[in-house]
């Protein structure tokens, strides 16, 4: 049998007191649906290897897709720290559950939304904020990850289509996604975006199996073979890398607070185990080296979300910095990976198990640490920021 | 059908409770607000009536300006508009009076309220308000239907049930099993920004209770562990020291 969700969240320095009533409302709204929803199913799912598609719809309706988008689109109208405390919550519930809502909203409505036409915007939004179609974001390549620019999948000019080619590799929601934001090379070697439609000619998304991380997510790869677009699917408002990266700005905004959800899910169970655990006749949170551990985890959780508050702040102003970005993205997911594991072992034995979410968290967050701008990609975006010298190589 | 639901504000569940140190009042820092859950009941039943027959969901809530979260809260689930009550809700007859007071030139068809709050306990404000307007009252109703002006309610009583009919308005107290609580949807949370919340300042109430003091219970004692086969230790130690045999 299911059992019940305890979770109980930290807020060790008041934090809530720089949030607005509404904030609250939303962040509590999703806490209890998350509560209701995914918590008594996740870990099943999870150890099936399977995307719960049944949640697609009240991830819909508490506002998991696109709720920075204006409610004239179908979105939500909120601002930038719902969407971050959104996020923060439904990965408390789960990585690859956060994943599907990222992906919608900031790499497939958010895309649409900023590079779209008008007529884009009215045909796809509406139906992509209710869940009705599922969208997937494809940059990624077989041989281009952290340096995307190098993308071999290509665009050539038909008159009034064009015919694209090549393939794009873990692309999360592939698998059932009804529409694709694709990134390719046009003749001049000039990165353009296209809206790609399932049932479209030539266009196929063969899912990725046997994966240790993100479960609960289908990951697949998007394959063109002379797939015909009709021009009119092609983002008018953007040309080149600023494109994809622009909405990669956008998900790892979401992300640096995501993460935040995964750390407190585990900080908490394991808070909550290390006082009902008795070893050598005392709870094992007696014993300095799990207080050790705890004392860190709210430390580290208070940092991240006071970082990722400051930068809510800045994004809702329109003046986040991609770089400031990355660096909450870089540590916020760093500081989840690190609690998860500190967490795990105070659970002995029983954190290897499905009984406790530590485990799946803790995979869950090897590709999150990986995806949009791996760990050491991120580091290098500071590194350039603050010495203005180029460490990429190439 | 026009009703009026009353909501109060009570601390979560969760919450760690401590006193002032006169031990006269609940310290309220730190503490997350919640709607009083038997409450929340009551207002999902008052949505799916008016949902099936047609209708508005008043909710009324006796409190300061600190309760607007709330009050923000029922009207994302679904109510129509909200009134506050501008005062400290200080004891039951005071908030009776005063939900009394502004439903009674109101034409409510049917007040709700849940069964008791989940601070105070004190289960009185169902029946005054229903003894202050002169209408009937039914309190801790597991099932409630409505067929035009008529209410049948189902109690639950020492082992069994007791089902009643009632003509309308009357007051009716909530219990668990009357309606499931929902989740508020963005699509609420958006509609509830600019759903009317009016407030209205309190009628003067004689003040008959005072409070001298709350006191929190004892801390659990130790338990004291003993070996399945020490029954004569265990025995000696019911007599001399727990001195209950
Ligand atoms: C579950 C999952 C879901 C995903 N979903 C999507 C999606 O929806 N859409 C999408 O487009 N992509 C998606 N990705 C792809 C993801 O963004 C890439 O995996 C990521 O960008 C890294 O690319 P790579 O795997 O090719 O690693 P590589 O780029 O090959 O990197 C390998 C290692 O080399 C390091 N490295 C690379 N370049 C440098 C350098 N210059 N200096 C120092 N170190 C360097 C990296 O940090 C890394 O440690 C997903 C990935 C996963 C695992």
């Amino acid at each position: 049998m299911a059992k019940t969700d305890l979770f109980q969240s930290p807020d060790y320095y008041q934090i809530d007191e720089l949030l607005t009533d509404e904030h609250k409302l939303v962040r509590n709204s999703v806490r209890e649906w998350v509560k209701r929803e995914v918590s008594p199913i996740i870990e099943e799912y999870a150890q099936r290897a399977e995307f719960p598609k049944h949640l697609i719809k009240g991830l819909a309706e508490i506002g998991a897709f696109g709720p920075y988008i204006p409610q004239e689109y179908g979105g939500g109208g909120l601002d930038q720290i719902s969407y971050g405390l959104i996020m923060q919550e439904i990965e408390r519930g789960d990585s690859g559950i956060r994943s599907t809502a990222s992906v919608q909203s900031s790499l497939v409505m958010y895309p649409i939304y900023t590079y779209g036409s008008d007529e884009q915007r009215k045909k796809y939004l509406p139906k992509l904020a209710t869940g009705e179609w599922m969208g997937c974001f494809g940059l990624t390549e077989p041989n281009f990850g952290s340096n995307p620019g190098g993308m071999l999948t290509n665009i050539k000019d038909k008159g009034d289509h064009v015919v694209l080619n090549g393939s794009k590799m873990w692309i999360s929601n592939a698998p059932f996604a009804d529409i694709a934001v694709v990134w390719a090379k046009d003749e001049e070697g000039v990165i353009r975006g296209l809206i790609v439609e399932r049932g479209m000619k030539g266009f196929s998304t063969p899912e990725t199996h046997g994966k240790w991380s993100l479960r609960a997510s289908a990951t697949g790869e998007l394959v063109f073979d002379n797939v015909k677009v009709p021009k009119e699917n092609i983002l008018p408002n953007v040309k080149g890398l600023k494109g994809p990266l622009g909405c990669l700005n956008s998900a790892r905004y979401g992300i640096a607070w995501g993460a935040i959800g995964a750390a407190m899910d585990c900080y908490d169970t394991a808070l909550r185990y290390s006082k009902e655990r008795i070893q050598f006749g005392k709870p094992i949170g007696a014993f300095q080296l799990q207080q050790k551990k705890l004392a860190e985890m709210i430390t580290e959780i208070t940092k991240a979300q006071l970082l990722a508050w400051r930068l809510g702040v800045l994004k809702n102003e329109n003046r986040a910095t991609p770089q400031q970005i990355s660096m909450a993205k870089r540590n916020n997911v760093n500081m989840a990976l690190e609690i998860t594991r500190d967490a795990r072992q105070m659970l002995g034995g029983m954190g290897i198990t499905g009984e406790y979410p530590i485990m799946r968290h803790m995979m869950n967050l090897e590709s999150v640490i990986t995806y949009e701008g791996t760990h050491d990609i991120h580091l290098l975006i500071t590194g350039m920021d603050v010495t203005g010298l180029n460490a990429f190589g190439g | 059908m026009k009703v009026l639901v009353c909501i109060s504000s009570v601390p979560d569940t969760t919450t760690k409770i401590n006193f002032t140190p006169d031990n006269k009042s609940f310290v309220t820092q730190g503490v997350q607000f919640i709607i009083n859950p038997y409450d929340e009941i009551a207002l999902t039943r008052a949505l799916e009536l008016t949902e099936k027959d047609g209708g508005t969901v008043t909710v009324i809530n006796v409190g300061d300006a600190t309760t607007e979260p709330v009050i923000r809260k029922a009207l994302a689930v679904g109510a129509t508009d909200a009134v506050r009550v501008n005062a400290g809700p200080r004891d039951a007859f005071f908030v009776a009076r005063q939900i009394a007071g502004y439903a009674s030139n109101q034409n409510f068809d049917l007040i709700l309220c849940g069964r008791e709050s989940i601070d105070y306990n004190g289960a009185q404000v169902p029946a005054m308000i229903a003894e202050l307007l002169g209408i009937p009252s039914v309190s801790v109703c597991k099932k409630l239907e409505i067929a035009g002006k008529t209410a049948i309610a189902e109690r639950e009583i020492e082992g069994g049930k007791e089902i009643v009919e009632c003509p309308l308005p009357m007051v009716v107290s909530a219990s668990e099993g009357m309606a499931e609580p929902r989740i508020p949807n963005m699509r609420g949370i958006m509609s509830a920004r600019t759903k009317p919340l009016a407030v209205v300042e309190p009628v003067d109430t004689p003040k008959n209770i005072e409070v001298i003091i709350y006191d929190k219970p004892k801390p659990r004692s130790e338990v004291k562990l003993i070996a399945p086969d020490k029954v004569e230790e265990l025995v000696d130690l019911l007599h001399t020291q727990a001195r209950v045999i």
